[in-house]
């Protein structure tokens, strides 16, 4: 992981001098509907940062102002030291691959991916010769001659991108590039993305609406939640310790506990484990997986939490999802709790009666919690 | 699935009305070209070539239709030089007011044709509006009499009345490029001015190819402008033939000519749906 290469960016915690684009405080205001605001964040060279969100979170008109088809409100985009965002597109050292391709349909696939060099004036057998490279590269040879719409989605896709990789942009812009496939190409086409972008050296702003594509393919995440930044980290950092309820919840599964905090002793319903919190109330993300059938039987210990960081609880099984190698639970805890456990399919007991659960205190991470309309949150983590 | 008799019902009025109004009178026409006038005035029905060949001997007649085309050009190319722009800034600039001047080239459509044809006739007369103006700011001493009854006048109204006919085709292809080809082109360093000949107006060439079309056959064959503001000088081939199937009474030799004009526009017709099949990529 990126972790280890980048570990000013991958931490994210302080803006790296070396950053190749900087995100700074933008904003962006339709009228009176605000679709960005005050966003900054840096981008390192070479690294694969991906903008999530769901529809109407703005991923796509930050990505549109990085690009140059919409100005920002307010803020600034620099890029190598040098002001990107006034800049027309057509100056830009930015590329993007269009959510739909967007490839001329006029013009043969050869003639498609030379056209950013046709447009600058290479020379014609310079332009060849990288044209044959960006299509070998993407694996399109044998096609160099067809138009777009003899040849399928999947493959419009790989000549939109080596339409925009034969350029050598500084920076590569992905708009849901992967939207359009199905389940299986998709998945393919995320490794050879994410092995091409490493090839390169390019770097990637990829947007998309899909956590587990942002999971696999990503060095950074930038989670964007109705025009604000939520949190910005690793893939492991954000799933392992998210920062707010939100983001918990939007990557992957959680549990959410509502928990009283009285002299270092958190309480949910009926279970109870030690944190380092203040007293008051505090919201805790418990992943499903966290959760596991206890192994030993012995009487609960949720009542005498300090003796370990191991918190047990009994609970009855409301209802089963088989996925195969493991199976989503739901559970009903003594104090009428429901919680959701994933567990592997072969560990569960095969019971009606209260079944046994324990997790580690240590697992209950304390989120913040995020309001329905998030305009208090401050950005994280940049 | 709908029965036979439904079928039949919904498919046969507009057949007849077809064969009624339109091929039977084209088989009458194409007879008539074949046949003679006498001397006494009677249609001679001895089939022969006669007609044809007095086309192509009498200049009178080939230099009218030659005059015609060159007026049908012209009108083409300045319809389509006032059309194209306006659909493109229509498509592409008019942000929201886009209906409102749609529909201010659609309304002149709906004017009667004589209106505008005679609306024309008092801006370009010798006591014209136009004349009046250049007299009263001095530009001229004396009333410009080039401005009626000539060529000029019959390609200008032509062009008046003919350009929202090529303003529409060419701005619904305008209107059928999707926005991110234009983004894309942009994204990969084009200027606008590039972006657009490099990928708008291609795109738009089956547009441009309608437009144009209709605005040739429509004037090439069209009597009325010339006959109020064309003059001597600006008579075109549908004057003849109105004349030949009048006062000349010569209804074989207009039949003729008729014929060759049917011939000619649909030929264009033809070559130009196969120019904008080539063009098109959707």
């Amino acid at each position: 992981m990126a972790t280890t290469s980048e570990p000013a960016v991958a931490t994210a915690s302080q803006p790296s001098s070396a950053a190749l684009l900087s995100i700074r405080s933008v904003a962006k205001h339709f009228g009176k509907n605000i679709v960005l605001r005050d966003i900054s964040l840096e981008i390192a060279e070479g690294e694969f940062l991906t903008i999530l969100g769901e529809s109407g979170s703005g991923k796509t008109t930050l990505l549109r102002i990085l690009a140059g088809f919409e100005q920002s409100t307010s803020g600034e985009v620099w890029m190598s030291g040098e002001r990107l965002d006034t800049e027309p597109p057509y100056r830009r050292r930015v590329n993007t691959v269009f959510q739909h391709y967007a490839l001329f349909p006029h013009m043969t696939v050869e003639q498609n991916v030379g056209y950013g060099l046709a447009i600058a004036r290479r020379p014609a057998a310079e332009i060849q010769s990288r044209v044959a490279e960006a299509l070998a590269k993407v694996k399109m040879s044998a096609s160099a001659k067809s138009k777009p719409s003899k040849i399928s989605g999947g493959q419009q896709q790989r000549i939109a991108l080596a339409r925009a990789l034969v350029n050598r942009p500084s920076l590569l812009l992905l708009d849901e590039p992967l939207s359009a496939l199905d389940a299986n190409l998709r998945r393919q086409m995320q490794v050879e993305l994410k092995a091409l972008q490493r090839e390169v050296g390019i770097t990637f702003i990829f947007v998309t609406h899909d956590q587990d594509e942002a999971m696999v393919m990503s060095d950074r995440i930038a989670l964007l939640r109705s025009g604000e930044l939520e949190q910005v980290a690793s893939p492991r950092e954000i799933y392992n310790c998210p920062a707010t309820s939100y983001t918990a919840q939007f990557i992957g599964h959680t549990n959410l506990l509502h928990a009283d905090v009285r002299h270092g002793t958190a309480t949910c319903g009926a279970l109870q484990w030690p944190t380092s919190l203040p007293d008051g109330t505090a919201l805790f993300s418990l992943r499903p997986e966290c959760i596991r059938p206890a192994t030993v039987a012995s009487p609960p210990t949720s009542a005498s939490p300090g003796n370990a960081a191991t918190v047990r609880f009994r609970a009855k099984l409301r209802d089963q999802a088989f996925h195969g190698a493991t199976e989503l639970l739901r559970v009903e805890s003594d104090g009428g709790l429901i919680l959701t456990i994933r567990a592997a399919s072969r560990d569960l007991p095969n019971s009606e009666a209260p079944l046994e659960f324990e997790f580690s205190a240590a697992d209950a991470i304390p989120v913040r919690a995020s309001n329905s309309n998030s305009s208090s949150n401050q950005e994280e983590g940049v | 699935m709908f029965s036979r008799a439904y079928r039949t019902a919904i498919t046969v009025p507009p057949l007849v009305w077809v064969a009624v109004f339109l091929l039977v009178p084209y088989l009458l026409m194409f007879c008539y070209s074949f046949w003679s006038v006498s001397e006494s005035g009677t249609i001679v029905h001895s089939w022969n070539l006669d007609n044809y060949h007095e086309l192509l001997t009498k200049p009178v007649y080939w230099q009218t239709l030659l005059r015609s085309m060159w007026i049908a050009a012209r009108v083409m190319f300045f319809s389509m030089l006032l059309g194209y722009p306006l659909a493109y800034f229509l498509s592409f600039h008019a942000g929201g007011r886009k209906d409102l001047y749609y529909q201010l080239v659609i309304i002149p459509l709906w004017v009667s044709y004589l209106v505008r044809a005679y609306a024309w006739k008092t801006i370009l007369g010798t006591d014209g509006v136009l004349n009046t103006l250049l007299q009263y700011v001095h530009l001229t001493s004396h009333p410009l009499d080039f401005l009626l009854y000539s060529p000029f006048a019959v390609v200008l109204t032509l062009t008046h009345i003919y350009t929202p006919f090529t303003f529409l085709p060419i701005y619904a292809s305008l209107e059928h490029i999707p926005r991110n080809l234009v983004e894309a082109s942009h994204d990969l360093g084009a200027t606008p001015q590039q972006t657009f000949w490099r990928v708008i107006f291609p795109l738009s060439i089956p547009g441009v190819l309608a437009g144009a079309t209709f605005a040739f056959v429509l004037s090439v064959g069209d009597f009325l402008a010339p006959l109020l503001l064309g003059g001597p000088s600006g008579i075109m081939i549908s004057n003849i033939v109105v004349s030949l199937f009048g006062a000349a009474y010569n209804w074989p030799l207009g039949a003729a000519i008729s014929l060759c004009m049917l011939a000619l526009v649909l030929a264009l017709i033809f070559f130009s749906e196969r120019l904008e099949k080539k063009w098109s990529f959707s």
